[in-house]
């Protein structure tokens, strides 16, 4: 197209007469690089943050300063460079938060793997996940607790019970990605059941399975803290529970800030895993994923 | 079984019959309807012959039968004097879409029904093979690229391969270049008609495109639906090898006009 209306044959322009080049509009948040974007957003929030603050629209007690907020982070992060007990309680988390992403990923892929392949696991177990998944699966937390005690198996519990559902939602979608003519294929080579699901459909899958894992890290953190809010022990939850308790709001603010990390570190990792497994799906993975 | 091969005047092969069908009927007994009425149908070895018709004329069912995916409600299936019961090696199938894994290599798709059959072992001993198949179809050097950076035509040359890696007696073609475009769908015809005369390969090919039909074929089943029969088998004398050219050649003309008129006259609808 651009070809034809830029000739720019000298000879021929006569004929023509003019070239008709023209600016082609382009919208300004386009020619803005994203960190740029970003750091933008974040100053307004800040500043908006600080002027609701140091103004007396809120009360500190509610909400501190972002000044207040950093001394804290500041106050925490020696605590966990210096092997604090702060760092004790964040271990004890990550420990919750890895065991329960761990059998949330063995049991999610076994359910995923009954309900998606077999028809017995479609038909007669698919009714009672989804109705278990409609509950609201942080109400199990006082039972799991009662069952399994105040340690740390009652909140790996809770955060792989969290975990699960989305793993298994995304294997059984992505057993079922593959489309008529690779399963058509695969009978043709004679292939068994095992070297059509292996060979062809957990591969072909791995993107909605990749996607169910990453929303389960992001349930699992959830299940973890929810644990230990609701049934005390050790970990960084209680740290939180305790610092609201006593109207601590800057200590609170940078707890959850640090927990963050945690969480978008594992979010990473999968994510990480995800690109060099499902290298041929790169182009749609990522931040504008959606 | 001969394999020798004879001749006609015009060069169509004559050889000994490679798949018989007879009497071969579908009805799915879910809603009682009658895919594929009374077929008979014979291929010689080295022929090839392409099967037309509107949808619903039951040239899918037919070619899933022969396939050995689906099983005839009656008649008799039968390659190289075997029984079609089931998905055969001896039978090499492609379709529309070419179907390559993105997470496999060009030549491990193209291995992969050697792996499926007989293990990784076998599939890297066929390395050779495949090769030599990928530089006959003109991909030498892409051994190694992943099917995202293989262009449509490309990707239908790694099937071909692919198809052909087993060594089938027969070749079973589902539409396998009606995703192309024009200029490179011609072409790729062109390519099959050589592959198939250097493989000496017995082909059935199921189209929507007369010209393509005509251009390839030995021989023309048309088909008519309501119930999926075949009507009439019109035999294409141009001579071999067929060239672009000959589509311009008042006898391609007739031939096209001749099935057209007879898929016309099927429809009553």
């Amino acid at each position: 197209m651009t070809d034809l209306t830029n000739n720019p044959s000298s000879a021929d322009s006569a004929d023509y007469g003019e070239d008709t080049v023209w600016v082609q509009e382009v919208a300004f948040i386009d020619s803005v690089p994203r960190w740029i974007a970003m750091t933008f957003v974040f100053l307004v929030f800040i500043g908006t943050w600080q002027v609701a603050t140091s103004f007396g629209f809120v009360s500190p007690i509610i909400l501190p300063t972002p000044l207040e907020t950093l001394q804290d982070m500041i106050f925490v992060g020696k605590n966990l460079a210096t092997g604090g007990y702060m760092l004790t309680s964040l271990w004890i988390t990550v420990l919750e938060v890895l065991y329960g992403f761990a059998l949330a990923i063995a049991i999610g892929f076994t359910l995923g793997v009954l309900v998606g392949e077999t028809a017995f696991g479609e038909k007669a177990v698919m009714p009672y996940l989804v109705a278990i998944d409609t509950m609201p699966k942080v109400a199990f937390a006082p039972l799991f607790v009662a069952w399994l005690g105040f340690g740390i198996e009652s909140k790996v519990a809770l955060a792989a019970f969290i975990a699960t559902f989305p793993i298994v939602v995304g294997t059984a979608a992505g057993l079922h990605a593959a489309d008529e003519n690779a399963r058509m294929l695969f009978k043709t080579m004679g292939a068994t059941r095992m070297q059509t699901l292996i060979k062809m459909k957990l591969p072909t899958g791995l993107p909605q399975i990749f996607t169910g894992l990453k929303i389960g890290a992001v349930g699992v953190m959830a299940g973890a803290i929810t644990g230990e809010f609701l049934g005390g022990g050790k970990g960084f939850g209680e740290l939180i529970r305790v610092a609201a308790s006593q109207l601590n709001t800057p200590r609170v603010f940078s707890l959850i800030l640090y927990l963050s990390f945690v969480g978008l570190a594992l979010y990473l990792v999968v994510q990480f895993a995800q690109r060099k497994i499902v290298f041929w799906h790169k182009e749609r993975v990522g931040s504008h994923d959606g | 079984m001969s394999t020798a091969l004879a001749y006609t005047e015009t060069g169509a092969p004559l050889g000994a019959p490679v798949y018989e069908l007879n009497r071969v009927s579908k009805t799915y007994a879910r809603n009682l309807v009658v895919a594929l009425e009374d077929v008979d149908l014979t291929l010689r070895h080295g022929s090839f012959t392409s099967v037309i018709g509107s949808s619903g004329c039951g040239k899918s069912t037919l070619l899933k039968i022969m396939a050995g995916l689906i099983p005839p409600s009656q008649g008799r299936v039968v390659l190289q004097g075997e029984p079609v019961t089931g998905p055969r090696r001896d039978i090499g199938m492609m379709f529309q879409q070419a179907t390559l894994f993105p997470w496999k290599t060009a030549v491990e798709n193209i291995l992969l029904p050697i792996e499926i059959r007989d293990g990784k072992a076998a599939a890297k001993a066929a390395l050779p093979r495949a090769n030599k198949l990928l530089d006959i179809v003109g991909l030498k050097g892409f051994e190694n690229v992943y099917p995202n950076e293989l262009s449509g035509g490309m990707a239908q040359r790694a099937s071909i391969c692919r198809m052909l890696i087993t060594e089938p007696a027969v070749l079973l073609l589902d539409e396998p270049f009606s995703a192309l475009d024009e200029l490179s769908r011609d072409m790729m015809n062109m390519e099959l008609q050589r592959i198939c005369r250097e493989q000496d390969a017995t082909a059935f090919l199921v189209t929507h495109s007369i010209q393509e039909a005509v251009i390839l074929s030995d021989e023309i089943v048309v088909m008519k639906p309501r119930p999926g029969r075949v009507a009439e088998i019109v035999k294409v004398d141009l001579p071999r090898p067929r060239t672009l050219e000959m589509m311009t050649t008042p006898k391609f003309g007739e031939i096209v006009e001749y099935i057209r008129g007879q898929l016309d006259k099927g429809e009553d609808m």
